[in-house]
Parts: C-alpha cells; structure tokens; sequence
C-alpha cells in the first residue's frame, strides 16, 4: 500500500553509486554491503534514516538490512570523527607492544577506545586483524595503514596530520 | 528400518530421520535448544552432542570415538552412538555452562520459570557450579507491541526466534542484529512485531526472551494452572488449545498439538483473543428489566421460571441459535422451538454461503484437506479470500506448502527436508506456485507467484476459465487462466482455497468447478485435488449441517415477526448480522425477548430477560471447523458467579416444560447422543472425544498438575478451609491434581509435562513420532471424511452447482460494490472484546482507488459516507482495489448496516471526524519510542 514513498535521504550520487552495484547482481537485496559501504563513504556512518532509506531501496526491510549492518564493525551506525583510528590488539600487534601504543593515543587525544574526541576529529577503535602481522604493531588511520609503529611515528602521524589541517 | 546401538542397546529407527528425532522418539532424554521439530536442524547450539563411533572394534577398543551433534547426524543402519557415556555428557554440560555465561539469575522473576527449556536442560546436563566470575553482558529490551514482553538478557542465542519469525512465519521486522557475544534478537526500532502469528515466539523461545505480556503482568506458575483441552472459537479452522486458569481469570493460551490442525502453532487472534472471557462485559447474574426498563438481578431459579412461562402455552416462540455456540446448546435450543421456528443464527447471506459450503465439499471429487493436509500442497490457487485475516493458521500452513518445491529440490541431492539451512539455500527463491486472486492486497501477496485484483464476479470468472483450461475446453492463450492451470495440473496435491469473505457464491463454485476438473483429469499417479473452503465462524460447517433443509435467516424471522411471542436468542449479536432497521423491526415485535448469552451485547442489551451463559473456558461443547472435523472442548474452571453452560439453562427449561425430547436427556452427553440420532450428518460428533464415563486407570484425568499450589492459600481471605473440590459430572476431566495425564485419548489432553521436560517441549514424550499424532490418537472426528474413499478410478463429481461464470464485473457511475476488508484484529466478534488486543483495534475504514478517490474528492483519513446513511467511514486510498469496488473494514463497530455485494452511493461527508481510538495498528510503531 504504501511501496511508493520518496526515498528522502540518499543524495542522486548515492543513489547512482548503488544502482551501478544492483547492475551486476543477481537480486537487489545482494548488494546490502556495498550500499552500505557507499552510504558511509559519503557520510562517514550509516543513520537510522539512511539505513531505513536504504533498506527501501533495495527491497528489504529495516530490520534485514540493520541485522547486516550491526554484524560488520566497520560500519558505523553512530556517527564518528573526520579520522578513524583502527589500532589492531590482535596477538602479534600485543607481543608488539599495544598496549602501550593504545595508552599513548589515549594521553594524546584524551579519549578511550570506542571514543570520539570533542572536536570530531578522531574516533579510536580496536580491530582484531589488519592483516599486516608482519609489520606489527600496525594501525590505521584514515585509509592509511602505518606499520612497524613507535613512540616517535606516533608524535610524527598526528603532528603531520594535524600541520596538513 | 535402520538399526542403530546407542549406549549397548539396540534400536530400530525410521530411516532418514536425524538422531535427536530417533533419540526422542525412543523416549530417550537428549538435551537440545535449537532444533524444533517443525523448523529442523541447524546445528548452531551444540547442545545435542554424543559420540559416535567407526564400528564395533572402535567401540570395544576404548577408542575416543568422535563428538557429533544428534540433529545433524542422519541414523544409519550399524551406527553406534554413545548418549551418556562420560565424553559426551561431559561436553553438553560445558555447553550448557557457556551457555549460561550471560544468562542472568532470575529465575524467581522470569515468566518462563516452571516452564523453561532452559532450565530443564540444565538440570538434564548437570551443569551446578558457575565458574565464570565476569561482569555478565546486559542488553537494552525493546517494546515489542502489547501481545510480547521482550527481555534479552536471557538470550542463549539459540536463533530459533528470528527462524521461526522470518523462516517459518514469513515475518520481515525480527532479525538478528550484532555478532559474537553481544548479538541481540529484535526489531529494527522499538514498536509492534508486525507479524499476526508472533505470540508463538513465547512458545518457541526455550527461555524467558519473549514472554507472553498479559502473563507477565498478571502472573501464575505454568504448575498453578488449571487447563483443560478446548478449542479456539476466533475463526472457522479450529486449532486446538490449552487455556490456563488461576483465581477464576483465563491467564493465558498456550497451543494444543494437533498433528493433523494447528500443529505447533497458533495465531495471535486465537492466542491473546480468547481473553475475551475476563472482559468486563462479561455477565454474572439472570437480570429481568422491569416495567421502568432497568434490569434487576434476579436469581437463577426465578430466571428459568420467567424463561419456561415465557415458552409454555399458546405462545408462540421463536428462537435463533448462533454459529459461535455448540451443536448441542444449538440443538436442544432447536428442540425447544420446533424446526419450523429456530433460524441458525444467519443473516441470509451468511446462510445461504454455509450452506453451499457444505453441499459443495459434500459432493466434490476432490479432497477436503486437513491443514496437514494443505501443508502438502503443491500448487495452490486461492480465490477471494486474504486468508491471514480470515482462516490465518491456513495462511501460516500456505508458507510452509509453498516450500515443498525446495523440499523437492532437496531430495534429488538426497538431502533430507530437515537439514533446515542447506534446504533454504539450494532453493533460495524458488517456491511452489501460489497464486492470489483477490480484492484487495493479501498479506501473502510476498509468496505468491501472481497476484490478480479483481472484483468477486471477475474473480469467479477467473476461476471458471481455470476449469475450462483444466478440462480442455478453452484456447490454450487465455492468459492468465493458462498459467494457472498449467501449474495446477503439473503438481502432485494442487489445491485450491475460497470462501465465504466476499459474500459471493459463485467464487465458491468456480472453485469447486477448478477442484473438480483437476480431479477428473489427474494423471494415475498423482494424489487428489483438494478443495478448501473457509467460512466465518468457529461452528458455521455445524450450524450448516445442524439446519440442512431450509431454515429461516435472521431476515426471514423478521419477516414474520408480528406472529412471534417469545423470542429467544442464543449467543448472537443480531446487530453485528443484519442492518439495524431490520433487527429493530424483530426485536420490536417480539413481546418477550431472551438472550443467553456470555456478554453484555448489543442484542442482550435489549433484552427482557437476560441469561448469563457460560464461555468457552467454563462449558462443554462440540464445534465443527470448516474442514467438517467435530470437536470437543471442556471447561477450564467452574462456572463463575451464576452463569450456566447454555445448554443447562435449556436442558432445565426443556425439563420443566415436560418436553418428550429431554425425557432421556440427563447430562451433556445425552444431548450429544440425542443431536448425533436426530441430524445423519452429525452422526459422528459423539466421536469427537470420550464421554463422561473414561476412566485413564480407573479415575478421572486430572485438570492441575501434581505441583498445584496453594489450594488452601487462595481463598484465605474467604476462608482457611479448603472446599470440597467441585465434582465434573459432565465429562471425563477432575478439578484436581490426582489421576494421570498419561496415555488418554488426544482428545482429553490437558496439559503436557513429563520428568524433567517442564517446558511444552515435554510434547514429544506424548507423540508417536515427531510431528506425528498423539500417542492416544488425534483429537476430533472428521464428520466429510472423503480421504479415504475418493480413489483415482471412482472420480464421479455429483456438482449440483452452477457451471456458468458470471457476467463481468461492470463499474457503473456513483455506485460501488462493497468488497471485505478483513482484519485478524477485530472482524472476529469475541476476540474484539480481549483486553490483550484492545491497543491492536483500530476504527472502521472504507478502501478505494486513487482514481475513484479523486472523483469523489477524497485523500487519506477523510470521512466518505455510504448510501442512505449506512455508515460514515474513514477513507483509506488503496491502489490494489479494482475501480468501482469499495472495501470495508467486516466485522467492526460502524459498517453492520453494510451488506457485502451490495452497490451503494459514496458521498464525501465533510464534517465527519475520526472516532476517537488508539490510532496506532500493527506497523511500525514510531508512536511508542
């Protein structure tokens, strides 16, 4: 009865973003993750009204497309600073000394894990695995994965980053 | 049969069947949360657990076998298993106890105490000692509407709620939200579950996540209550029930298992409905209106004096029974009135629908399917009916006949229909063909695999061009009539399903017409068509069979009502069946008019006399669903106050008039014997459950469990003595904790609880199988039973229907015909007055096009006003509906002087406003966060 409401909030970019992926999909509902990823990518999270929006969109019901959303970390149903800081306290990043580094970023932004600092800024989670176990401890702000990390980079990254803004 | 070893001991098992279904079978206790008898395996809470080993050698050897889960381990021949060996108890107890590591200690306070799988499991496992000494995780709970109580701390993550909810029952708005151990089972946003069949999530949940509201908040133990077996009296299917009582209030309802009815599940009009027996319009007490029109409350034995003066001498009487009451409390009424002068309680339509309903399904070559039987279907063609709103525990059995295509795909790869998952995702999408040709929008339009809106004569039309491709008489490019008849005809068990909604017979015929072509022309080795026919009321089929020959509708009584003295009216709201001029005019007429009935009606109202009659949970009776099965409910609880079963106030009046009829009538089964000699075609309803005379070794079966409490406490407050509990003399049932629930017929279960099994899970013990009958036979007798005997090479249809379509629906300027909208939440007249369902009613409305919406210049939550005025209506703009129809909200206060078929004028009426309600219905509720 009520099928052919306007969707109101996802922007004409979004909305042509979404339909390339439904192009090349068996069924709308299949590309769930990927509206969601484009979504956050334009907005840096996914709101109630996006994902209701989106849910619309693509055949589904809310509550189908929450329960996809809600399982993946990375996609952020409450809303997060410029920056995401992903620390990895998996266990050769632990061995590697996480803890301290988790402590210092702490001291530098003031926040905790799963914070967000005052100005919006930065939003500092834990991950369990970069996949750069190798060149551990790793994290990664942004899309920017830093490797092998210490005391010094850390006062390097966010000075750097806080000089380019 | 394969032969398996479990713990030394040999078995032989049904072949296919995985091991926690032997196991259980075998009575053998094996703990589990996720499987479910009817949603199969997923293997997900590990609970099942036992050892299975390569052969004897590795058995004898001491070898360390390997762990395997029972659900998703098929039996096969020489398999040997080990149950309670020290390994596998070992490892379902530290399942348990992982389980247990969030599950908070509440117990004392939960709903689900006394009645917990939870629980049962772990005290089955022996999981005692916690060693987990963290913080535990805590959830937010959600306001799930007024039906559920959500409480997600409790949660096992068992999955079984959102496959039910989504899997079984087709819901949308449940998921599985999160991951790991904070995964959280819910809506969306908070607001009502959308779904019409959720109260079973109370029932399936194996722990307190979601409870039943009204028994939170007015609360008993599962172990002080005093049930009985009954039946739902909402709708025309008949599911079996087992109605709770405490203090002389019903708690709550709790589901049945009928094998070949309801199975596991009921709906939530049958569930929360049935609390219509706590209304406050309930009445206690005779009353007789006095010469200034008050009522006084008179006592019962002055109230069968004024009821046997008023049916004695030269008066004439009239009386109406009711397709809402018993066969018998029907048939003695008929007895005391002659036949001449009791009308069954129709309007004419509604009677004359029954009837053809019941010569159709008598004399059809097709099948008359139990609901069992219409989880079978392969191919299914519903016409006129949205059958969720109607007949809706057909509809929960329509999605699962729709699966039998993935069932089917299934076994190709010999996979069997239990492996739940992998069943679901071979077949994805792909679905038996379902096709829906309806009025209006259907709530199982999502299954289906067209969905035709027509007008009832177009659909009737529809259905007889499907006869015609099926018999071979039409052009093969009819569309889509072909279509539909290609599917009917390449299935196995094609069915089809109509009813009486739309008011229109030749729906119902063309159905018939369908059923019957398929049965002459199935090929030898498929099974029979099945031919379903929905009708309104919990006894409609019984009052048809009751009256075969003609009887007088309401109308007709009307007709002839300066003739009448007395009138007697037996559990009927007259205004709910014909338009209040009409009802006037008989009531008017009438000198003396009596009304039995359980509440305080419109029509009792009106009332010189007025009878309390006894509901459903206080009274004996037999009802006949509308596949033709009699059966039997008992009183839950003794009567309150003075109410009497209906049948007693009649027995006692036709006793006191020295009426030749009742000279061998002394107690409730006489009248069933009596009823059963006098009506052939009710011949079978004695068999619908075991008269008063069963003993189960050698006494009575008892009403309370053995754990009963506080007998004495209870009435403390009256007195410390406890009373002489009240003799049953009518039936076979104890109001008393003594006997045994053991072994009885099915029909006299009242209540299931084994050792250890608390929990309704405890069914299996009283099962010959999973998902088979009961050990003591299914409930009800099938009084059409043409299973049997309808054979391939017999198949001689003896229709005496009309094979002629009707003339095309034609929209003609400034009429509309009126079509049904049918609601689960208030086109049903008992359930409407549950407190539980109050918040869920919402006000009448009048469905149209947009088009017809812009002639008439009306949008959304206008007021539109009907014909001469009929009724004043809420207009709803509805694009599914077919130009010149109109659909009404049936069954609710504001549209009874509304005929269904009739064509009537629509006038904008500007100054209407909408009548104050809750205005929030099943959706989603933003009102309530």
């Amino acid at each position: 009865m009520m099928s052919s409401q306007i969707i109101p909030s996802l922007s004409a970019a979004e909305l042509a973003d979404i339909d390339a992926e439904i192009s090349h999909a068996p069924y709308k509902a299949a590309v769930a993750i990927d509206a969601l990823k484009i979504v956050q990518s334009y907005r840096g999270w996914v709101s109630d009204e996006s994902l209701k929006a989106i849910a619309q969109h693509l055949e589904m019901s809310p509550a189908e497309l929450d329960g996809i959303a809600t399982f993946y970390n990375l996609i952020f149903r409450q809303p997060v600073g410029e920056q995401v800081i992903l620390l990895c306290n998996s266990v050769t990043c632990w061995i590697k000394g996480y803890e301290q580094i988790r402590e210092q970023i702490s001291q530098h932004l003031g926040v905790g894990l799963g914070e967000t600092t005052t100005d919006k800024a930065y939003t500092f989670l834990p991950v369990t695995c970069l996949g750069a176990c190798d060149k551990a401890p790793v994290m990664m702000v942004g899309d920017e994965l830093h490797e092998h990390i210490d005391r010094n980079d850390l006062t390097q990254i966010f000075r750097s980053r806080e000089q380019a803004q | 049969m394969p032969v398996i070893t479990i713990d030394n001991q040999e078995y032989s098992v049904k072949e296919g069947d995985n091991l926690l279904q032997a196991c259980l079978g075998l009575g053998l206790d094996l703990p589990y949360f996720c499987w479910h008898p009817d949603m199969g395996s997923i293997g997900a809470c590990r609970q099942c657990a036992v050892v299975q080993y390569q052969n004897t050698e590795d058995y004898r050897a001491g070898s360390r076998g390997r762990i395997v889960m029972g659900c998703m381990t098929q039996v096969t021949d020489g398999a040997i298993f080990s149950l309670n060996g020290d390994k596998a108890s070992e490892f379902r107890k530290t399942i348990v106890e992982s389980l247990m590591l969030n599950h908070p200690h509440d117990c004392p306070v939960c709903a689900e105490g006394g009645e917990c799988h939870l629980q049962d499991m772990t005290v089955m496992t022996g999981h005692r000692d916690r060693h987990y000494r963290g913080k535990k995780n805590t959830h937010r709970n959600q306001y799930l509407g007024p039906l559920i109580h959500h409480e997600m701390n409790r949660c096992i993550t068992c999955y079984r709620c959102t496959r039910y909810y989504n899997n079984y029952a087709g819901g949308k708005d449940l998921a599985a939200m999160a991951a790991h151990d904070h995964v959280y089972f819910g809506r969306h946003q908070e607001g009502v579950l959308e779904s019409e069949f959720a109260g079973n999530l109370v029932e399936v949940c194996p722990t307190g996540v979601f409870t039943d509201k009204s028994l939170v908040n007015d609360y008993s133990r599962k172990w002080d209550l005093q049930s009985a077996p009954s039946v739902c009296t909402h709708c025309a299917v008949g599911c079996n029930t087992l109605p709770g009582e405490r203090y002389g209030k019903l708690k709550r309802v709790h589901n049945r298992y009928n094998d070949e009815v309801n199975g596991y599940f009921l709906c939530d009009r049958g569930r929360f409905g049935a609390k219509f027996v706590n209304s406050d319009k309930r009445i206690n007490n005779p009353g007789l209106r006095d010469e200034h029109g008050r009522y006084n409350i008179i006592d019962p034995h002055q109230a069968l004096h004024q009821l046997v003066e008023a049916c004695q001498g030269d008066n004439n009487i009239a009386a109406i029974g009711s397709p809402r009451a018993s066969v018998e409390a029907n048939f003695l009424l008929k007895t005391l009135a002659g036949e001449q002068h009791y009308s069954p309680g129709f309007n004419a339509q509604e009677q004359s629908l029954a009837q053809l309903a019941l010569s159709l399904q008598q004399h059809s070559a097709a099948t008359i399917p139990s609901i069992k039987d219409i989880e079978c279907a392969d191919a299914i063609f519903i016409l006129g009916e949205d059958l969720t709103h109607s007949a809706p525990r057909i509809a929960l059995a329509l999605r699962q006949s729709v699966r039998n295509k993935a069932y089917a795909l299934a076994a190709e790869l010999k996979l069997q229909p239990w492996q739940d998952a992998a069943v679901r995702n071979l077949a994805q999408d792909q679905r038996s063909p379902l096709f829906v040709a309806a009025v209006t929008d259907t709530r199982l339009d999502d299954i289906a695999e067209q969905c035709h809106h027509l007008a009832p004569d177009d659909i009737a039309r529809l259905g007889y061009a499907v006869a015609e491709q099926i018999s071979g008489k039409a052009n093969a490019s009819d569309e889509p009539a072909n279509t539909i008849a290609q599917a009917l005809l390449s299935a196995q068990r094609p069915l089809i399903i109509a009813g009486s909604s739309c008011g229109n017979a030749a729906i119902m015929q063309a159905a018939a017409a369908i059923a019957d072509a398929l049965a002459l022309r199935k090929n030898e080795n498929a099974g029979n068509s099945m031919l379903c026919l929905t009708l309104p009321e919990a006894n409609s089929l019984g009052q048809a069979m009751l009256s075969p020959n003609e009887a007088p509708s309401i109308e007709a009584l009307a007709e002839r009502a300066y003739k009448i003295d007395t009138l007697i009216v037996l559990e009927n709201d007259l205004f709910r069946r014909a338009p209040a001029a009409v009802v006037d005019k008989l009531l008017q007429s009438v000198t003396t008019l009596i009304v039995l009935d359980s509440l305080e009606t419109p029509t009792l109202a009106t009332s010189q006399l007025a009878l309390p009659a006894a509901s459903v949970a206080e009274s004996e009776g037999t009802i006949v669903s509308l596949e033709g099965r009699a059966q039997r409910y008992f009183p839950v609880s003794e009567c309150q106050g003075e109410r009497r079963a209906s049948w007693a106030w009649l027995l006692a009046c036709l006793k006191e008039l020295g009426h030749p009829e009742a000279a061998n009538i002394h107690r409730f089964d006489d009248i069933t014997l009596a009823c059963s000699a006098a009506q052939p075609m009710l011949k079978g309803i004695t068999l619908a459950a075991p008269d008063h005379f069963y003993r189960n070794a050698g006494v009575k079966i008892p009403r309370q469990p053995q754990r009963y409490s506080g007998r004495t406490a209870m009435r403390a407050n009256v007195s410390v003595h406890e009373p002489k509990q009240t003799e049953d003399d009518e039936t076979a049932l104890a109001y008393t904790m003594e006997g045994l629930n053991r072994h009885q017929p099915g029909s006299l279960l009242p209540f299931v609880w084994s050792p250890g099994w608390n929990s309704n899970q405890s069914l299996h013990k009283f099962q010959t199988e999973t998902g088979g009958p009961l050990k003591g036979g299914t409930a009800g007798k099938r009084l059409l039973d043409n299973r049997q005997n309808n054979n391939n090479q017999q198949k001689n249809s003896q229709q005496a229907v009309a094979t002629t379509a009707p003339a095309a629906f034609q929209a003609s300027a400034g009429q509309w015909l009126l079509v049904p909208r049918q609601r689960i939440f208030g086109s049903d007249e008992l359930s409407s007055y549950s407190d539980n369902l109050a918040e869920l009613l919402s006000d009448a409305s009048i469905e149209i096009n947009s088009a017809d919406a812009s002639l008439l210049q009306v949008k959304n939550g206008d007021g539109l006003s009907l014909g001469e005025n009929l009724a004043c209506l809420r207009v709803v703009i509805n694009n599914t509906i077919p130009q010149g129809c109109a659909a009404y909200s049936v069954g609710i206060a504001g549209t009874f002087n509304l005929t269904l078929g009739q064509r009537v004028s629509l006038q904008k009426a500007s100054d209407w406003q909408r009548p104050k309600q809750a205005d929030v219905i099943a959706s989603d509720g933003g009102a309530h966060v």
